[in-house]
């Protein structure tokens, strides 16, 4: 029984924490941005808003091949020696994940009355607590936009086998595992480990649909 | 009577046109101040400039003796109260959306349970206290966002439109309540209407504008 498997687990365990952190710095590098190109006029805002949008729909590969390229010993960061490490991981999956929370979160904030930001500064708000009020106003939204940045990450495959390595008790995630049983025709294996990736999936995504729901009944 | 607003030559810009011109008007503490004019006058555009979030091109406006902008943003805009057109609820409860100002400014919890209180109670909501705000009726919204600005114990209160988009009954019933309080609170009052009624039945003084110019 492939759950009898210790190194399964410790590639399970691998996988949330990289998704887990990456999703995290997405989201500290995405809700700041996205707040700014929601409620901010600047000059290339709308340039800006262009490359965000188009980075949430950065092939995962080409996310891989270029952070590969930067990280490889002759590249401009070979130095760091990050390339097949879980740090660089998470530096490919923050590139696919800070887009999608960062344009969601945008486009959330977006579609808030514009009028309620100023009600709240006649209110006597700071701008800080004008920005947490609306945050919390689109907290829905907001939450959606976390949950599909934790998707895009952890069901992502090209950018953690080019730059992770697939190295076995180092960088081996439940996509790249998946990945390999297939390569060596072990289908009852990548089926096991298809289904687990699903089952975590669904349970993040089913806690964090659980926390937005309970805040829409407010 | 002092003086808590003294506005003189106020211009305001927009999209590089004038859209809004004052030459004098000032208005004495406790005194209610009618602005009536159809729409686009630069009604709510003389609101936003007196709530400080829209900036004047130029003019000089004093408040409580002191240049405005000698007052930081922050400070002066903790002075006042605003009610916009539509009651901008936040979705949470009807006594979370009064406390609103009131945690902005740190007020100490009991006191902000106190005067949140206080204000449902003498707007008729009390009953409505623990209610979502996207429950609420039109009326009843408005009531909120009047309690939330009357809550917070304002030294100017601007009211954009205060009883716009309410049925006959409804507007009837809060411009007698508001009446009340107003004559009762003393706070200096500013508010916009399209309605000679709203005038009458509130106002001290009046003042018309007319394509954003005041007409005396």
């Amino acid at each position: 029984m492939i759950f009898n498997n210790p190194d399964v687990w410790e590639i399970t365990l691998l996988s949330i924490k990289v998704s887990g952190l990456a999703t995290l710095i997405s989201l500290l590098i995405g809700l700041p941005l996205g707040t700014i190109l929601a409620l901010s006029k600047f000059p290339g805002r709308s340039v800006l808003l262009t490359f965000v949008n188009t980075g949430m729909a950065l092939p995962p590969v080409v996310v891989g091949l270029a952070v590969a390229m930067a990280l490889w010993r002759s590249g401009p960061l070979g130095g760091l020696h990050l390339i097949y490490t879980p740090t660089a991981i998470v530096i490919a999956q923050v590139i696919i994940s800070a887009p999608v929370v960062t344009g969601l979160s945008a486009a959330a904030l977006q579609a808030l009355d514009p009028r309620l930001r100023l009600q709240l500064l006649g209110l006597g708000a700071s701008r800080l607590q004008m920005v947490f009020s609306i945050w919390r106003e689109a907290r829905l939204p907001l939450l959606a936009a976390l949950m599909a940045g934790f998707g895009a990450v952890i069901s992502e495959v090209g950018a953690s086998m080019m730059v992770g390595g697939n190295i076995r008790h180092q960088t081996r995630v439940l996509t790249t595992a998946i990945v390999l049983e297939t390569n060596i025709g072990d289908f009852a294996s990548a089926i096991a480990l298809g289904v687990l990736l699903l089952l975590i999936t669904f349970l993040i995504n089913f806690a964090l649909t659980w926390i937005q729901q309970k805040g829409a009944k407010r | 009577m002092s003086m808590l607003l003294d506005i003189r030559d106020l211009v305001v810009y927009r999209a590089g046109r004038p859209v809004l011109e004052i030459k004098r008007l000032s208005i004495e503490k406790g005194r209610v101040l009618a602005v009536a004019g159809p729409n686009g006058s630069g009604k709510t555009t003389l609101l936003l400039v007196l709530a400080r979030i829209l900036k004047p091109a130029g003019g000089k406006i004093q408040f409580d003796g002191q240049a405005l902008e000698n007052i930081p943003d922050l400070k002066y805009r903790r002075l006042i109260g605003l009610v916009m057109q539509d009651s901008l609820l936040l979705n949470c409860s009807v006594f979370d959306n009064v406390a609103t100002g009131l945690r902005f400014r740190h007020i100490p919890k009991i006191e902000v349970t106190r005067r949140v209180g206080d204000w449902l109670e003498r707007l008729g909501i009390s009953h409505l206290r623990q209610r979502p705000a996207s429950q609420l009726s039109g009326g009843e919204a408005r009531r909120v966002a009047l309690a939330r600005a009357f809550a917070l114990q304002p030294d100017l209160l601007l009211l954009d439109e205060p009883f716009s988009a309410l049925d006959r009954s409804s507007r009837h019933k809060l411009q007698e309540d508001l009446k009340k309080i107003l004559a009762g609170a003393n706070i200096t009052t500013i508010f916009s209407t399209h309605s000679e009624t709203d005038v009458q039945k509130l106002a001290d003084l009046k003042i018309e504008l007319d394509g954003g110019k005041l007409e005396v």
